[in-house]
């Protein structure tokens, strides 16, 4: 019974994943692209440790722990590098 | 069913309510600075809940240490993050949406 709870709940990330991606659709600054990117990020990292649990093997929980550390360094790079000059339509200025 | 498996169905489901709340925020709110707010703090909640409905069910002290150190890391990790970006947002000129 705790197994099918597992796949479910990671079936039920997975569809929050899809609904974050309108928010890459729509997101008015770059920002908000990137925040979609934070939420996978974060989603990912729990969909991996219930499917290590599920599944038995402990090596997806490393794998769970990189995926958190490489989700923080590509924020951290977009903040940093990437962040691209924004015309003045594009965000809503007063 | 042990008192274990129920004690990590609900913590986990408690886990899911707060990553709907996070996605649901990230969609829902107006602008980038409360987006920020409610992904970053519902997100490490329901992967907190998670993370204890797991910690019930792992099967060594190592494996349950490793899972805490996980939710320390994805802690630390977003609210520095989440405080750059809100950061740079604000010198960039991204309006606060009043």
């Amino acid at each position: 019974m705790i197994q099918a709870l597992y796949f479910a709940l990671a079936l039920f990330l997975l569809l929050n994943l899809c609904a974050g991606l309108w928010r890459i659709l729509r997101g008015p600054t770059t920002a908000d692209r990137m925040l979609a990117a934070q939420l996978f990020g974060t989603t990912v990292v729990a969909m991996l440790l219930l499917l290590a649990q599920a599944s038995g093997n402990p090596v997806l929980r490393d794998v769970a722990l990189v995926f958190a550390l490489l989700a923080a360094v590509t924020a951290v790079a977009f903040v940093q590098r990437a962040w691209p000059e924004e015309k003045e339509s594009e965000h809503d200025l007063n | 069913m042990t008192l274990t498996d129920y004690a990590t169905a609900c913590l986990l489901i408690l886990g899911g309510i707060f990553f709907l709340a996070g996605t649901v925020g990230l969609l829902r709110f107006p602008d980038v600075y409360t987006r920020l707010h409610a992904l970053t703090k519902a997100d490490n909640v329901g992967l907190g809940f998670i993370m204890a409905g797991l910690v019930l069910q792992a099967e060594s002290w190592l494996a349950a240490g490793k899972l805490l150190l996980i939710w320390l890391l994805v802690l630390f990790a977003s609210a520095s993050v989440s405080y750059l970006i809100a950061r740079r947002a604000l010198n960039k000129g991204i309006r606060i949406w009043m």
